[in-house]
């Protein structure tokens, strides 16, 4: 008897949370919803744990100036934990809940929602994330990756090797990178780039989840002494390559590292700044507090007279959250002004996300231009190198060999 | 499947095996079968159909997997891998060959199970623990190869777009078609599992299970029969990753990695092992618990926490109460959710008169 009684318990105490859950969210007259996936709690979250706070608070920034426009911003956020079918169930509720935009999360997600972003016309964006294609806005119309892609970032970094030696012919460049997609994605730019320029490329594939890679580093700097190293990794890999090639005596100087092996967090975890001495970094947003959108977001909290959250101080991350949450609504803000402070459509919404130019936040953000048929905005990149246990900017924003990425994703379009 | 005589008065073989065991059972299904064709498509809205959906699709992995670890005994972890065996056959013949959906679906199913077949073979020397480790070892080298070989992976991104499915002209495009055409799908399985379970197959994984020595000793070939379970059951996993790679149309072998396999054992021990509607229960119960309560918490946490704050308070204690959750519903119920539903239903065989 006891146990039918609580057995039955449990069963109603589900389908009263069912029932409960049915009747939320509401759109109110001047607040439009953003959609925003995250990852607070998957293998990715010591990014998400930080990037998603600094989306929330720019627009909590936002709304307590008085929002875009008079219009206040709600932020529905949810968490994906890095697996795709609750990505699909987080497009399906944006959607129904009336989400004028989203922002995608993890690269398998915006794989499996790029035809559903297409269908429902509902533009989402993947900085960092998803396949560098999505840069062709004819191809992928609602994918709006709005930062430098893996094609981008290899060429700056080739750049950025070419800068630091003087010229690259004759040279050995290693590329270190996680054995999978994303990882393997830079190739066939490097590989064009080694042709045209004249330079050796070797590749060095790091098996998932990337905490082993003793042999490789051993290769690298007891074989096949490069004079460069490129560096592509994810999760807690990037920490561990930098401890593995300080500890063969590689000079970190000549390692530069793509966007997701580039945070505080990445170098602290191999032995604290001071240990990576020179460790190059590439960005797509700005690094550092010194920017007057992160005082204004101090200065909110202060203003609630509460401490400003510990995430800003990693700030690659948080300032990346900021990044996209900034551009969401640059994007709203142009839909807005185009209709003349009239609720916008979501389809006004990606014109006003393909007409953002000369939006700079400050130096926070890349003099990015995007329009209907370039998603990503140019693809531009500053590097920042640790100096003195910070990381400091030792090169603008630039975009490194343009004609050839531009090249690349005019014939992965015509393959399709 | 709810209702019950007052007792056991069975006499026969063939009554015991009978897909309905009363005439009412037959009526049930039929409103099950229009509650689900007629009503819910019309009176639901899109959002919640697409969770049906994501349901119905883990309903027939849970289903293929309950056939291998619940009714056969034998353990898998690779399950993850023979989904995306199926879903990169069917994306390769719909996209090479322009093959449509009803070829290219059982065309998975087949190669998962052939593959499934070969990484079956330890479990004829091997059980338990190391036949385990043998079907991780699977999951591992598929996943490597399907990453590692441009033929099967279409290039470095390792993912191949299909087309929505379609069928005479008609394509499946919106949440609501794709009810249809994964309900189908997801019937179909259950139709099928259940068949196969009452048969001499389905007793012959049984006894397999329960004590294999003694089921050869009766004539049963158990050598047959464990691969045979492989069969069956990485034919519904290629199915399962058919399926996905329809509903998002594009098979992607990071959607297939372990952590998958891992989900849907945990799904598979939630609802009850050597059970259909323990799959079908635990394929819910998954799939449906991370959503109720976000949604619970979105409307309660709103009352404590600002919007900021909520959105790290949800993912935190969603992980903690989905946990919670399995660990009092094994404890209340070692046996899974279906167990649970029996223990409900013989709780009201004789109500009010129980003693």
């Amino acid at each position: 008897m006891t146990r039918f009684v609580s057995s039955w318990l449990g069963v109603a105490a589900t389908t009263a949370t069912l029932a409960f859950g049915a009747g939320s969210a509401s759109a109110q007259s001047k607040e439009v919803i953003f959609g925003l996936q995250c990852d607070r709690t998957g293998p990715t979250a010591p990014v998400g744990t930080v990037l998603c706070p600094g989306y929330q608070d720019y627009i909590a920034l936002i709304n307590s100036k008085g929002g875009v426009e008079g219009y206040k911003i709600k932020v529905l956020e949810i968490d994906n934990e890095y697996k795709v079918p609750p990505a699909m169930e987080a497009h399906e509720r944006f959607k129904k809940d009336g989400a004028l935009l989203e922002g995608l999360y993890g690269t398998p997600q915006t794989a499996a929602l790029n035809k559903k972003l297409e269908e429902d016309k509902i533009l989402g964006t993947s900085p960092g994330f998803g396949t560098a294609a999505a840069a062709d806005g004819k191809r992928f119309p609602y994918t709006f990756p709005i930062a430098a892609s893996y094609w981008s970032q290899a060429g700056a970094a080739v750049e950025f090797a070419k800068e630091k030696m003087g010229g690259l012919k004759g040279k050995k460049i290693a590329y270190l990178f996680y054995d999978n997609p994303a990882g393997k994605e830079p190739l066939v730019v490097l590989e064009d780039l080694a042709k045209a320029e004249g330079f050796e490329l070797r590749t060095f594939a790091v098996p998932a989840p990337g905490l082993e890679m003793g042999a490789q580093i051993l290769d690298i700097t007891g074989r096949y002494k490069p004079d460069f190293v490129i560096a592509h990794l994810f999760g807690r890999a990037p920490s561990v390559s930098i401890k593995e090639l300080k500890g063969k005596g590689f000079p970190l100087s000549k390692v530069v590292s793509l966007v997701w092996g580039s945070a505080e967090a990445d170098i602290i975890a191999a032995g604290g700044m001071g240990l990576a001495e020179g460790y190059n970094t590439i960005q797509f947003a700005g690094v550092g507090k010194d920017f007057p959108v992160l005082k204004d977001i101090e200065a909110m909290y202060k203003a609630q007279g509460k401490p400003a959250p510990k995430e800003m101080d990693s700030t690659v991350y948080y300032n990346r959250g900021v990044f996209i949450a900034a551009l969401h609504v640059e994007a709203l803000r142009n839909a807005i002004k185009a209709k003349g402070g009239a609720m916008p459509t979501s389809e006004e919404v990606k014109k006003g996300m393909e007409s953002i130019k000369g939006f700079t936040l400050g130096g926070f953000v890349p003099p990015m231009e995007l329009s209907s048929t370039d998603h990503e905005g140019g693809g531009w990149v500053q590097i920042w190198t640790v100096k003195g246990g910070r990381l400091v900017k030792v090169k603008d924003w630039f975009q490194g060999y343009r004609p050839v990425i531009q090249k690349q994703l005019a014939a992965d379009a015509s393959k399709s | 499947m709810f209702h019950r005589e007052s007792g056991v008065f069975k006499t026969t073989y063939a009554a015991d095996m009978a897909l309905y065991p009363l005439p009412i059972a037959k009526w049930t299904m039929i409103v099950l079968a229009v509650l689900f064709v007629l009503i819910i498509p019309l009176a639901v809205h899109e959002y919640y159909l697409s969770i049906l959906n994501l349901i119905f699709i883990a309903i027939v992995g849970a289903l293929g997997l309950n056939i291998l670890v619940g009714y056969t005994g034998q353990i898998s972890i690779g399950h993850g891998a023979f989904m995306s065996v199926g879903a990169y056959t069917a994306a390769n013949l719909a996209v090479k060959l322009g093959l449509p959906f009803w070829i290219t679906l059982p065309a998975g199913g087949l190669m998962a199970a052939l593959i499934g077949v070969i990484v079956g073979m330890p479990s004829l020397r091997i059980k338990g623990l190391y036949l385990a480790i043998a079907t991780l070892a699977g999951q591992l080298i598929i996943e490597w190869t399907i990453n590692r070989v441009p033929a099967i992976s279409g290039g470095a991104q390792a993912s191949i777009e299909v087309d929505r499915p379609s069928l005479f002209g008609f394509s499946f495009s919106t949440q609501g078609h794709l009810y249809f055409f994964l309900l189908f799908f997801a019937a179909l399985a259950i139709v099928a599992t259940l068949n196969l379970v009452r048969s001499r197959i389905g007793r012959a994984f049984v006894a397999v299970r329960d004590q294999d020595i003694a089921a050869e000793i009766i004539g049963i070939n158990i050598y047959r029969y464990k691969l045979l379970a492989f069969a069956v059951s990485s034919f519904y996993a290629g199915v399962c990753g058919v399926l996905y790679t329809y509903y998002f149309g594009i098979a992607n072998y990071e959607q297939f990695q372990l952590v998958v396999s891992i989900d849907y054992l945990a799904m598979i021990i939630i609802g009850g092992l050597g059970s259909v509607l323990g799959s079908i229960l635990g394929a819910i119960f998954v799939t449906l618990l991370p959503i109720a309560i976000r949604i619970f918490m979105e409307d309660v946490g709103a009352l404590f926490f600002s919007q900021a704050e909520m959105a790290n308070v949800i993912s935190g204690l969603r992980l903690g109460v989905f946990g919670a959750l399995i660990i009092f519903f094994l404890i209340v119920e070692p046996e899974g959710l279906n167990r649970l539903w029996r223990n409900v239903r013989s709780y009201f065989r004789v109500w009010p008169f129980s003693y």
